[in-house]
Parts: structure tokens; sequence; C-alpha cells
């Protein structure tokens, strides 16, 4: 008979074999006298969910040999909010504020990947304005510096190079305010729309577009040279979290984690999309496989946004006044939305439009919102490499006007399972920084 | 509204098509279709015809490649879209999940996503296990969905072949309750231990949020007004 023991997950009537650990915290005290009594050296360590170094509500139950981590394994689903499941009683329209508020540091990958899908099962996929796709480019990839800014902000922060991550946020915060200016808010856009996106930029916009790029130029190399050659950040990093491409392949690891072995896959130059193998950018690779080289080849992947963000600002020069959502209106949004000063989107033209001068339009109006339009059966898996690796939106339709099930593959879910491959055999503090390096933003991973 | 005015139900639009999954009329009347509809009177979902030879680029050579392998291994293939999709019947998923990623010339060596999806209608087949593959050696991708019923929610694990299926499968199982058999370490991922009932299914009971008015509740998204 073993002694009586505590395992709130154990069957009634289940014994214990051995000696029961648990992470369920309590009294300090009464656990230290415990652990005396038991005159092991193991010890088991609940880190998380709240934790200011777990990189969101991110549970890691971790063994510890002293220093050493013998064992660790990720809890997840704190910040589950069953949003596949609410977007089964929306229209696919709706969908949109759904999925963007999964990886909340990267929503407009979100976006585009769930509409990319949607686009494919009602087979308008070469019908996007070109306009449309480049303005969907240029967010994507001032969204990708910024959600890089945030994976080295606070990964620097969480070791205790603070100043990244008050530089971070502070580009970061640039970069929101261009967003916020385009579609009204800073996070949680619900802008990219199936057909193309919901509303073009607003009138000067391309010259504040140049104000952050100005301002990127001037910033982003601060970045380097606090890091690259600092002893103190190489010392915390190099040979850290180490995974090889063979491990990689083995756990499904894409992104800046798999470029960082050396092998140059994006799915921007494989697997094309948006009009990307129109765009003049490099693969970054590094070649440590260590949480240093994913660091810098997101560094290296900033400049690389900005390059396209540049060539996106002189199209978009080019195209101004070209539609920016598909031409079909049974599809198509109506009305084009501005951004107020308030942030608030209207149309005054649409509303006079469908107000006072045509029953049919009001009437096409209300059926396109309330009712929304329907998709062939059908599925598709579309796959983008959003700054974390293969984000992608797997959308069944059974022809009706909502998704029959929408499934996102998002690569921190998948990234999180090589935690354990990454930190057993390492020091507890080296969990921090590998957790940090592969940037799980947890609201994408638990959804 | 009643039935004998509405219009005669339209016929399949395709020859081969089989007859339709299930034919969803509207809300507003009972049961006949609806004319309030902006897409059409009533919702036909149909299955998507099996394709037929020769498919296309790369996709015969890979299906007569796994035929080689692995006897008898698709039940059918569906072309959809540009995607590919191999129907596998799951006493057979094991064996061509393994040669599939090590075949040099199939060589799917990583597995992007295992997901479910819940077909109530599907008889004998009601629970899809869809897994995602990528082939970075030829840049390829492929869909491979295998069905279990109902009443034995069984499926072969893949993660003996693909670790990285492990999370997937247990959030598959959390969602649907899909029983992964040779899964190291089969738990809920997403909801609580100690949850009851598989969400993402399409029978599990959504609540209704009562308000303080009268007595009235507001019923669950599946039982409110909606168009369909």
């Amino acid at each position: 008979m073993s002694a009586p023991h505590t395992d709130y997950y154990a069957q009634p009537g289940e014994e214990a074999v051995g000696t029961v650990y648990t992470s369920m915290g309590g009294d300090w005290d009464s656990i230290a006298k415990e652990q005396a009594e038991r005159g092991d050296e193991l010890l088991v360590i609940n880190m998380g969910p709240q934790h200011p170094s777990t990189h969101g509500v991110l549970r890691l139950i971790v063994e510890a040999d002293g220093e050493t981590v013998t064992s660790i394994r990720p809890g997840i689903g704190f910040l589950h909010t069953g949003i596949e499941k609410n977007m089964e009683y929306r229209t696919y329209t709706q969908g949109v504020a759904f999925v963007t508020r999964m990886d909340y540091c990267a929503p407009l990958f979100n976006e585009v990947a769930y509409c990319l899908a949607v686009e494919r099962l009602l087979g308008i996929e070469d019908k996007i304005p070109q306009r449309a796709n480049d303005i969907r480019v240029l967010m994507m990839e001032l969204n990708r510096i910024s959600s890089h800014l945030v994976a080295v902000g606070t990964g620097g922060m969480e070791i205790g190079a603070l100043t990244m991550m008050t530089i971070g946020f502070r580009e970061r915060e640039m970069i929101l305010d261009f967003l916020e200016a385009v579609t009204g808010l800073r996070m949680n856009h619900a802008y990219i729309r199936p057909g193309g996106v919901s509303t073009d930029l607003p009138e000067g916009g391309i010259d504040h577009l140049r104000d952050v790029i100005a301002w990127l130029h001037k910033h982003l190399p601060e970045y380097a040279q606090f890091c690259n050659e600092n002893p103190i950040f190489k010392l915390r990093m190099c040979d850290i979290a180490y995974q090889d491409l063979t491990a990689c392949m083995a756990m499904g690891v894409t992104g800046p984690m798999l470029r960082a072995t050396g092998y140059g896959w994006d799915l921007r130059k494989k697997q094309p999309y948006c009009g990307y193998e129109t765009y003049e950018f490099d693969v970054c690779t590094w070649d440590t496989s260590d949480a240093y080289g994913r660091f810098r080849v997101r560094l290296d992947e900033m400049w690389q946004s900005l390059r396209i963000v540049e060539q996106c600002a002189e199209r978009l020069e080019a195209s101004i006044g070209q539609p920016v959502m598909v031409e079909d209106a049974h599809l198509g949004w109506p009305g084009d939305l501005a951004v107020g000063p308030d942030g608030q989107g209207n149309s005054n033209e649409h509303v006079k439009h469908i107000m006072g001068q045509s029953m049919e339009g009001l009437i096409h109006h209300f059926k396109i919102v309330t009712e929304g339009f329907k998709v062939p059966t059908g599925q598709a898996y579309v796959p983008i490499e959003s700054p974390k690796g293969e984000l992608a939106a797997h959308v069944v339709s059974d022809g009706g006007t909502r998704p029959f099930r929408c499934h996102v593959r998002d690569p921190g879910f998948n990234h999180l399972q090589s935690v354990p491959l990454q930190c057993e055999g390492g020091m507890l503090s080296d969990v921090v920084v590998a957790v940090g390096s592969i940037d799980p933003v947890m609201g994408g991973v638990d959804r | 509204m009643t039935v004998e005015n509405t219009p005669a139900v339209p016929e399949t639009p395709v020859a081969p098509t089989p007859a339709p999954v299930s034919v969803e009329g509207g809300m507003w009347s009972d049961g006949s279709p609806d004319v309030s509809g902006f897409g059409g009177l009533a919702r036909f979902t149909h299955v998507i015809p099996t394709a037929q030879r020769p498919y296309g680029g790369w996709y015969d050579a890979a299906s007569d490649r796994i035929a080689s392998l692995v006897s008898d291994p698709i039940v059918r293939v569906v072309i959809d879209r540009g995607e590919m999709t191999w129907y596998v019947a799951r006493e057979k998923l094991t064996e061509v999940l393994k040669s599939l990623r090590d075949d040099a010339q199939l060589r799917f060596e990583m597995c992007a996503s295992v997901s479910g999806v819940h077909y109530p209608d599907d008889a004998g087949a009601e629970l899809h296990v869809v897994l995602h593959l990528q082939s970075m050696t030829h840049n390829r991708r492929l869909r491979v969905e295998t069905t279990c019923p109902d009443t034995d929610p069984h499926v072969p694990s893949a993660v003996p072949t693909y670790p990285a299926a492990d999370w997937h499968e247990r959030e598959t199982w959390d969602m649907f309750g899909i029983v992964f058999d040779g899964h190291p370490h089969l738990t809920r991922i997403l909801m609580p231990d100690d949850w009851a009932g598989h969400p993402q299914r399409k029978d599990y009971p959504l609540g209704g949020i009562p308000v303080e008015f009268k007595g009235a509740v507001v019923p669950p998204p599946d039982q409110r007004r909606v168009y369909r």
C-alpha cells in the first residue's frame, strides 16, 4: 500500500505506484517539508500559466534535478475560446472577426489564411483585384515586422535585456499606428475579407507609410547593435534550445526555427500566394539551429519584409483608385467603407444610395450582410508563411452560408511540442530562452 | 407558404454525382424550401465526385506508386480545387503513411496538420480524420482522409510515423472523441481534464444564455432563427 496520495486526476479506487509528484502549488512550507520527508532530489516545478516569462498563459511542468531539467511538459488550453466552433454559427465574412483573434500578434496572417481558403472554395482566387493583393502583402509584411519585434523584444526581456522590449514596442507602435489608420484598429482588424479587403488605404496613407519606412530604416539597426555581438546575450542564446533539421522535420517545425537550421524553406517562395512571386526578397537562414540563430533569422527577415513593404508602397502609389474588392456583387461587401477620424467605418455615398435611391440596393445590402453568400461544397487547405511558420486554414463547406468546419493549423501549437526536445537535459534558466525562441502566441495555440 | 406551390426540387447538376447527402430547407417554413434564400431555394449537400483517370500532374504517378507499395491503399481519390485527397480505409492508414514518408518517390516528410470533421449525416462514417501532408523534397501537398463510425470511433495513430501528429491527435480526441489507437498519451489538451463531451461534434449541446426578461431564454446558436 502506498502512502495516501493527492493525485487529483486519479480515478476513484486507483492506487499510486511509487511516489506521486504533483505540481499543484500550495503552501511553500508544506511542500518543502514533504520534499524533506521524501529525501530525493527530484523537484516538480509548476511554471505558469501566470508567469511573466512563459510568453503568455503557458504552463510548463518541469521535473528538475537541482538546476537541470530532467523532464518538461507544456500544458496548454488556458486561452481556449472555442473560436473554431463559434465560426460554424457565423457567416463567412463574420468569420474573419474570429480568426483575427487567434494569433493576436499576427492577426492579418490569420485573416489572409482564412480568406484564401474561402476564396479557393468559391473559385475566385484569380479574380482578386491586384490592388487588394498588394494591400494584403503590405499589411502582412508590416505585421511580420511587428510580430518579430514582439518576439525579439519579449524574448530579450525574458532573459534580462529589457531595452529590447522597450525599443521593440516603440517600433511596433509606429507600425500599429499605420495599421490603425488603415483598418481602424491596432489589433484584431477584421480587415481582410473574402474577396478583397474591407477598405482602401486612407487619404495620405502612402505618406504615412513612407514615414513608417523611414522610421524603421533609422531604428531597425539598433537591434543588431545591441545584441548581435553582445557577450552576455550570446552566452544566454548560443547553443541553447538546439534543434537540428531532422528534429524539425519529425516535429513538423517551420518558420524561423526551421530556417535557423540552414534550410531555406519559405512558403512565400515555394508555394507563392497573393503574388509574392512578383516581389524581390531573400529567404534568410542561419546555420546554428539554436536560439541565437532564430534571433538572427528574425532580425534579417525584418529587413526583407521592409524591402517588400517598399515595393508595395510603389505599386500602391501607382494603382490609386483601383478596386480593392472582387467585382462579383454576390460576394463583395457592398459599399467601400472609409475609416473616419474616429476610427469608425462608414460610407456616406453608399448609405445615401441604398436609403434614398435604390430599393434593390437596400435589399441586396440587407441580404448579403445578414445572410451572407453561399460557398460551394468542398474543402480547402491553404497554408501561408506567418512570422512563426506555416499557418493554414482548413475550411470545409457544406454549401451553406456558414463554414461547416474551420480548423486553423497554428504554427505555435505545433512548435510547442518540441519544448521537451529543446529543454530536457539543459538548465532550468534556459527553458525561458527556448520558449522565447519558439515564439508561441497562446491565442493561436489554444484558439 | 405550402409545399404545393413551391417549385420542384431541381435535378442534381452533374450526372455521376450521387444523391445529395442532405437537403436542407429554409427555417421560415415547416420544412419546405425557403423562398427568402438569397442563393437559392434549398441547399443540397453533395459528395464531391470521385476523380477519373488521368488525374494530371504528379497525381497519377503518386497514386500508382502507393498502389505498388501497399495493396489496395486508396478507397477513392478526390481532386477538387487543385487539391488531391486520398480516402484511405483506417486499417490501411498506418501502412500508407509509412510508405508516404519513407518512399523516395513520395517522400511526404512532414505532417502539417491532423484534424477532424464530424458529418452526422454520413452514415457509417460520421467521423473523419483529415491529415495534411507536405513533401518538401518534391514541393507537393496531399490530404489523406480516413473515416470511422460514431459507434466505433477508433483510428490508428499517426504518431509512430509522424511524431508531429501528437498534439494534433490529442486535440482531435478532445474535440471529436476520436480514439487514436497507439497514441502514447491520448489525453485532453485544450479542454479541462475533467470535461465531459467533445465540443466540436455537431451533436454537442450548445448552451443558451438565460436573460432576465419575463423568463425569456436566448436559444442556443443552432436553434436560433437564422438563414440556413
